[in-house]
């Protein structure tokens, strides 16, 4: 994963709560077996009209987001399913940060092994990104912050290990690799292997 | 030796936590945690073994991975050419995928030729695979459902598939607990389905975020294996990735003589283990919510989010409802075509789904069957019925379950996830209402365009003979013998 220390780009509104992730990418087209080029689907059902031109309203399709790496929406987003789909697809339209009141649990741990910034704000703060789409906003990771225009600064919580491995483009896998002797150890002390049901019966 | 200094009271959840720690979390570190047994499917776990190719990794614990084919498989059964009828090239190649990775990596598949193939959360507990005290994961939100069984189970991405398939482990920080006490018995007709339907309206679509949600109470203790799957399940409908029943005797007769479970003396001694598995008296919840099942309705959704739901007998949210948040249950009124404060029974139906990892086990189905038996599917209603598994199919079959469904004038299918993601071609069409036994109503959710109201069997099977939207209620007595055994003649 590449390092992300820093970004500023303009915000993308979406005002809807609960964005789910069906929405995010619709189940038919997660008959790959491929992570790239799922931007294309991103917000499927939103984003194209039922003769399958583009919707113009829709946010993403408005010529003046085109480029912005900041998704500002309602409470709650990526609610739903497991499928990394969503993030992958997301990071394909060229985002690299989400910002919302509330993100949904494993949404927020798929986006983190992508490079995709899940960032909660307070209500109120979010309320005023979603009234004013397009905003520049500059996002600090080593500070935790995000810069308004004009410089005023929102911090947000950032586990530490999620803090480090976007600063160091820390691999997930090889830290848990790393781990192989602990793993080990932990599997013949308690993992029922031959062995250990042997003593089991025993033991009755 | 074991110590008898007394210990802080902990949750089940603190003990299936504790247990499983290989490395423990700290400020700058989660904590690795041991998983027993991990279930893959087609559709999440292709990227996952690309990257251990990429990395030249082999599968840690190969037979701690159990492979199944359910998301993207067909419910109709194979054509006089042989084939199985794919909605697509991908689909079946996302299947092949499967098939080759398991082979390759020595993982156990659960393929078309097995007896016992299956949705995913269906195979697993079927089988006894799953067992109290396990951590379960698996590259789907629903693996919530294993947590019926006193394990912690839950839905994990592909990066992570592929973390349990290089490690057996996992990088976790320790989610909040929740306990969910229902007390009570639930009236007539009101099944499981209603219960967390009913849970999940009091908490919200987000109110276990962060959370695992622990069940306790005397109604939850009265409910079969199946019907707490069904309750664990739709965890994830409220946000939190696990959900948790201790394990009893309920649990431990379900399990007893199932293939993959520990057999004879071994069950036993896995019985004296399991049976400390539940919380502590006095062990503290982050957070606490009663629920008296007197309250509990046969209840439906009528939004685009699981939590918006009413009882059978209720309404839309008026405009000026105060329980309206703001915003989003007037775009669900105009998606799903509501007019405000409309009443939901009465409403035509166009498609009935009975199935799902939430509700296609046996007695779902003899649910469902009770109340077809002798009566028929409206005209205007496309109803299909898609067992869980190989193994639910074949009982349902011997018991003639099959024909009460197609007499009534219903599709009997091959088992799938089918209807329930509606990415194997099981679709509903754009702008048709169905009645559905799965988990998710949110917008396209079983197609584009399609509008999903989500309900119990016997709910969904009442809607099928009523064609509209309808109380189970008055058909939960049985039809006339006569016309009974005419159809089942016929």
């Amino acid at each position: 994963m590449r390092p992300f220390t820093e970004l500023t780009s303009r915000t993308v509104v979406l005002r809807e709560r609960n964005i789910d992730t069906d929405q995010i990418i619709p189940a038919r087209f997660l008959t790959t077996t491929q992570r790239q080029g799922l931007g294309q689907f991103a917000f499927n059902d939103w984003r194209r009209l039922p003769d399958g031109s583009l919707n113009p309203d829709f946010a993403f399709n408005r010529a003046e987001n085109a480029g912005a790496g900041i998704l500002v929406a309602g409470r709650n987003f990526g609610c739903g399913s497991s499928r990394e789909h969503a993030p992958w697809a997301l990071a394909d339209l060229g985002l690299r940060a989400v910002i919302s009141a509330e993100i949904a649990d494993i949404f927020r741990s798929n986006a983190l092994k992508n490079g995709l910034l899940p960032i909660v704000l307070g209500e109120a703060v979010v309320d005023e990104l979603l009234d004013r789409p397009g905003l520049e906003l500059r996002i600090d990771v080593a500070e935790r912050s995000v810069f308004l225009p004009g410089g005023s600064r929102v911090e947000f919580a950032l586990d530490a290990f999620a803090r480090t491995c976007l600063l160091e483009g820390v691999d997930q896998l090889g830290y848990l690799l790393r781990q192989d002797a602990d793993i080990s150890r932990f599997e013949s002390q308690r993992h029922p292997s031959t062995s250990s049901r042997q003593e089991f019966v025993h033991a009755s | 030796m074991t110590s008898q200094a007394p210990r802080t009271p902990r949750t089940l959840f603190d003990k299936l936590w504790d247990a499983h720690v290989v490395t423990p979390e700290s400020e700058t570190a989660p904590a690795t945690l041991y998983i027993d047994l991990h279930l893959i499917h087609e559709v999440t776990s292709p990227q996952a073994f690309a990257e251990l190719d990429a990395r030249n990794l082999p599968v840690r614990r190969p037979e701690l991975t159990k492979g199944t084919l359910d998301h993207s498989t067909p419910t109709l059964p194979v054509g006089a050419d042989g084939e199985h009828p794919y909605v697509n090239a991908e689909a079946r190649a996302q299947v092949d995928q499967l098939r080759e990775n398991c082979t390759r990596f020595g993982v156990e598949l659960f393929d078309y030729d097995s007896p016992q193939r299956g949705i995913v959360h269906v195979m697993g507990p079927e089988l006894g695979l799953t067992q109290p005290g396990q951590t379960i994961v698996c590259g789907d939100s629903h693996t919530a459902t294993h947590g019926a069984f006193g394990a912690l189970a839950f839905g994990i991405g592909t990066s992570e598939v592929g973390h349990v398939l290089a490690t057996q482990c996992l990088l976790q920080r320790k989610a909040k607990t929740l306990a969910i006490t229902i007390d009570g018995e639930l009236a007539p007709g009101v099944s499981a389905k209603d219960l967390i339907l009913h849970v999940i309206g009091v908490i919200g679509v987000n109110g276990g975020t962060g959370h695992v949600i622990e069940y306790r109470g005397s109604t939850v203790r009265a409910l079969s294996m199946e019907q707490r799957m069904t309750v664990c399940n739709m965890s994830i409908e409220a946000g939190a990735r696990a959900g948790l029943i201790a394990p009893d005797e309920v649990t431990f007769a379900y399990l007893r003589g199932r293939p993959r479970a520990p057999q004879g003396g071994d069950f036993d001694n896995a019985v004296a283990q399991w049976r400390q598995l539940h919380s502590d008296d006095g062990a503290r919840f982050d957070r606490e919510v009663r629920i008296d099942a007197a309250d509990i309705q046969p209840t439906v959704t009528w939004g685009t989010h699981p939590g918006q739901v009413a009882a059978i007998s209720g309404h839309v949210p008026a405009a000026h409802d105060p329980a309206d948040g703001g915003g989003d249950e007037a775009k669900a009124r105009d998606y799903m075509g509501w007019q405000p404060g409309a009443a939901l029974a009465g409403r035509p139906v166009d498609v009935v789904f009975v199935g799902s990892c939430t509700n296609s086990r046996l007695s779902d189905l003899r649910e469902a069957a009770s109340v077809l038996r002798g009566r028929r599917v409206h005209p205007r209603v496309r109803m299909l019925v898609v067992p869980g598994s190989e193994q639910v199919k074949r009982e349902a079959e011997a018991e003639g379950i099959d024909q009460v469904v197609r007499a009534a004038g219903a599709e009997w299918r091959e088992p799938g996830c089918s209807m329930c993601i509606a990415m194997n071609g099981d679709l509903v069409g754009p702008g048709q209402l169905a009645v559905s036994t799965s988990n998710r109503n949110f917008e396209g959710r079983q197609g584009k365009g399609a509008r999903t109201v989500l309900a119990s069997p016997l709910t969904a099977a009442a809607c099928a003979v009523a064609g509209e939207i309808t109380d189970p209620r008055p058909y939960l007595t049985t039809a006339p013998a006569q016309r009974t055994a005419t159809l089942e003649v016929a």
